[in-house]
């Protein structure tokens, strides 16, 4: 009789251990990359990583800011196609469409969520690409292959759809019904309802949202290394090439151990990415972990 | 059947899906009086209440059959323009809800909504209601904070204040007064006999005393159907049908 | 018509709009995948190993990224389910409800889920150069499994959350322990839920490219060994695609049909399981 409380109080503290290794991989995580890109912090200044805009490796020169310019470029594109189309989706869905509309395209959204970033690719590279090539470069002027910020930002932005869209679907679901009656009692409009008090509700859950969908963009590798074309300059128009800092980690760590001090800068360049995720993490769920309270 | 009231109800039957929620009703409300709607919780009361202003319409598999005459104009009917009969109505829900925005913009809503854009004629509107609602010493100070920072009490009010800003000639109560501490009710209930004179008023209550205190007509529905309609002395003193009279004395619920 | 009912409608309009932009670019995506990946698909490619000159355009197929992607994120997904099963028991069975404690773990959780998998697989690059490790199928199951691990707890930690408290009690009431109700109703009860978990969190793994670049490495073999270099298919997909040569690329976007078809076969079947067994659970 004795081991069944024996066994339980076992169990309790094993899994309680459990726990704790899961949430100290993100620490570990801070921890190893940080010892891992001392050498490089240490031997260059701050101005030399982040502002200097060269980057050659066997000559010792690592300037991180082409990296950095090209991350944001190709993520603000993605949230400029993703935001609208988003927002204007999941209101569709949880207010105006019919239910037979919802039961077919909740699951469908779902679907996407798991495609593997690499199909994301290949599709960007087969349909995207000629596509900026022939038609839309030339529409602007420009002579483009076609590989560059905006094909990256197409992809991504079409990547983070189902983020964007399941979580503000949530948030418009968790605002409360008596609201939009509130509003329509008055002898307002659905769409009046949806954008005077509605949408005003659900800000906070929408901002969320767009931080989760800009940071999942910010860190997507494989797609984007796909598509972007890979060139380590400042870009200066959509149509130029870029080199995003999932992509320049992953392009090189088979030579990276190699040249002196190259693993110790790629190393630095995840440590970066990991921070800036972290910050848009923990803001974005703190939000949503509010606006959760606020309902209940 | 010819309506000398606001609100004539002829054979109204409303579905959910499978499920019949009001069954063959029929009754009329008479003008600028206090009518409560009683009867024991899940008989229908908020669906009849809800349908006067076609509230329902926003609920998943709803049907609704029969019609409602509001100043003579059937309003189930499929080309009505429902914005303009929930301006006729207001409404008070069972907690107070005000819109995620300021004191301000709360009464303003509804006149903004309908056409209002002179900040002069606005801000009349505004201290006119929440005068009306015993509000304006009690905020007047602080206008443009949110709505959310006052007390649930003064939240009613205001939401009541909201309500009247757009006009209307009927006033629709859920139970406003369940989720009120006893001294907010009692202004509201005040509130209400004021408002009386002016506007026809429809409270949904569980509460017996308070339909006791209030009304002056009285609408008993049971399970769906309507048992029986008549003046509050009726009702109450000299009720006809036995459910009733067992209602009344506490014997169902 | 007024003003407002105009507005309405040019906004229900915009809302239609973009609502078939997405659904079709999701199409065009699963089409162009299809078109291009079907007709250079042949028996080879899913029953060979690359011959010699494979990535030149002779003969093989990339069985050994296939089964590698299998084994590897078939390891990671069984490592990850002996972490999280504890963790879930825990916050649904031992925790307070809606404690600090539980809200912290479930958002540390979150977190986890948001970090990029590039950023997982330099971490275990790190890792591995500590205990002076090679890349290998091993160091690849036990990234991968990292990886998963915020996804398998927090959709597992969801269903769990759904069962009714008086479930729980009745077998309190009985005179079982937490450890007992825990494996005799609450993963009885939400056993669909947890097979969902699984093959969702299954799926990510065998999709997932950055992590197990750095970690998995590569190789011609079917991997024999815990310790030997494992291919993976999105890895396959992506050199093949690299190479000049259009026959291998054609292989590429054969390759990634049949990446997709394995991710939408445990999709759909993940959804027939939520389907047909949630039925037969007490609400």
């Amino acid at each position: 009789m004795k081991f069944r409380f024996l066994k339980d109080k076992f169990f309790k503290h094993l899994m309680f251990m459990c726990i704790v290794f899961s949430i100290s991989i993100v620490f570990l995580m801070l921890f190893g990359l940080f010892i891992r890109s001392l050498p490089i912090l240490q031997q260059k200044s701050f101005s030399d990583i982040f502002l200097s805009g060269t980057w050659h490796p066997l000559r010792g020169e690592f300037g991180f800011a082409p990296f950095i310019v090209g991350t944001l470029w190709v993520t603000v594109v993605a949230m400029v196609i993703a935001i609208p189309l988003c927002l204007l989706t999941a209101i569709y869905l949880s207010e105006y469409a019919h239910r037979r509309v919802t039961v077919f395209l909740k699951p469908f959204i779902d679907l996407l969520a798991g495609i593997p970033s690499v199909v994301y690719g290949i599709w960007g590279v087969l349909a995207v690409i000629p596509l900026i090539r022939d038609y839309i470069a030339p529409l602007f002027g420009v002579r483009s292959t076609g590989y560059g910020i905006l094909a990256g930002g197409i992809v991504l932005g079409i990547m983070v759809f189902p983020i964007i869209i399941q979580i503000c679907v949530e948030v418009f679901q968790s605002v409360p019904k008596e609201l939009r009656e509130a509003s329509l009692a008055l002898g307002a409009t659905k769409w009046q309802t949806i954008k005077h008090s509605v949408l005003r509700k659900a800000l906070p859950g929408i901002l969320a949202a767009i931080v989760l969908g800009f940071s999942r963009a910010f860190g997507e590798t494989m797609a984007v290394l796909m598509v972007v074309g890979n060139v380590p300059k400042i870009p200066k128009s959509i149509f130029d090439c870029a080199y995003p800092l999932p992509a320049l980690i992953a392009n090189n760590y088979g030579e990276m151990l190699s040249v002196p001090l190259y693993d110790s800068a790629l190393m630095l360049a995840s440590l970066i990415l990991l921070l800036l995720v972290l910050i848009f993490n923990i803001l974005a769920r703190l939000i949503l972990i509010r606006v959760e309270r606020s309902t209940q | 059947m010819d309506c000398q009231s606001h609100i004539c109800v002829n054979n109204l039957n409303v579905f959910f899906g499978k499920e019949h929620i009001l069954k063959n009703i029929s009754l009329k409300i008479p003008d600028k009086k206090i009518t409560a709607i009683i009867g024991p919780s899940g008989c229908g009361k908020t669906t009849l209440l809800k349908s006067f202003n076609r509230l329902i319409d926003s609920y998943d598999g709803v049907k609704v059959t029969g019609e409602i005459l509001v100043d003579d104009e059937n309003i189930l009917h499929p080309n009505i323009e429902v914005t303009h009969i929930r301006k006729k109505m207001g409404l008070l829900l069972q907690n107070p809800y005000p819109l995620p925005m300021s004191i301000y913009d709360n009464v303003a809503y509804g006149p903004r909504i309908h056409g209002i854009k002179n900040k002069k004629k606005l801000d009349e509107i505004v201290e006119h209601y929440l005068k009306q609602t015993n509000l304006w010493i009690e905020v007047k100070d602080r206008l443009n904070a949110p709505a959310s920072r006052l007390s649930v009490g003064q939240q009613q009010r205001l939401c009541l204040a909201r309500g009247l800003a757009v006009e209307p000639e009927i006033i629709l109560g859920d139970e406003p007064t369940s989720a009120l501490d006893p001294i907010s009710s009692k202004v509201i209930e005040e509130k209400f006999q004021e408002l009386s004179d002016n506007y026809t008023i429809i409270i949904v209550t569980h509460i017996l005393r308070q339909a006791k205190r209030l009304a002056n007509y009285v609408i008993f529905l049971y399970l769906g159907e309507l048992i029986e309609q008549g003046t509050a002395e009726e009702i109450f003193e000299n009720p006809k049908e036995e459910m009733t009279k067992a209602y009344i004395q506490g014997k169902i619920s | 018509m007024d003003r407002r009912k105009i507005e309405e409608k040019i906004f229900l309009f915009l809302m239609r709009i973009s609502a078939i932009l997405i659904v079709l670019s999701l199409i065009l995506i699963l089409f162009t995948i299809i078109a291009k990946g079907l007709p250079s698909l042949n028996l080879a490619m899913i029953t060979q190993t690359p011959k010699g000159g494979y990535y030149l355009g002779k003969e093989g197929g990339i069985l050994n990224a296939i089964m590698g992607s299998l084994f590897l994120a078939g390891g990671a997904t069984i490592l990850s389910m002996l972490i999280s099963l504890p963790v879930v028991i825990y916050l649904n069975i031992y925790a307070k409800k809606n404690s600090k404690l539980s809200e912290f773990i479930r958002f540390s959780f979150d977190v986890l889920w948001g970090i990029p998998s590039i950023v997982y697989g330099a971490f275990g690059f790190t890792i591995m150069l500590f205990f002076n490790l090679r890349a290998s199928l091993l160091a690849g199951i036990i990234v991968v499994a990292l990886l998963i691990l915020p996804i398998m707890s927090r959709t597992i930690d969801e269903v769990m959350r759904m069962v009714p408290a008086g479930l729980i009690e009745t077998s309190y009431a009985l005179g079982a322990t937490k450890l007992e109700t825990a494996f005799k109703v609450v993963i009885k009860q939400t056993l669909p839920g947890i097979i969902t978990a699984i093959l969702i969190a299954l799926g990510r793994g065998i999709g997932d490219a950055a992590s197990v670049l750095f970690t998995a490495g590569f190789s011609d073999y079917i991997p024999n060994s815990l310790l030997k270099p494992a291919a993976t298919l999105p890895l396959a997909i992506f050199f093949q695609l690299l190479t000049p040569i259009p026959e291998v690329q054609e292989r590429a976007y054969a390759s990634a049909f049949i990446l997709t078809a394995i991710i939408l076969i445990i999709s759909i079947v993940s959804r027939i399981i939520t389907n047909r067994f949630s039925k037969n659970l007490i609400k």
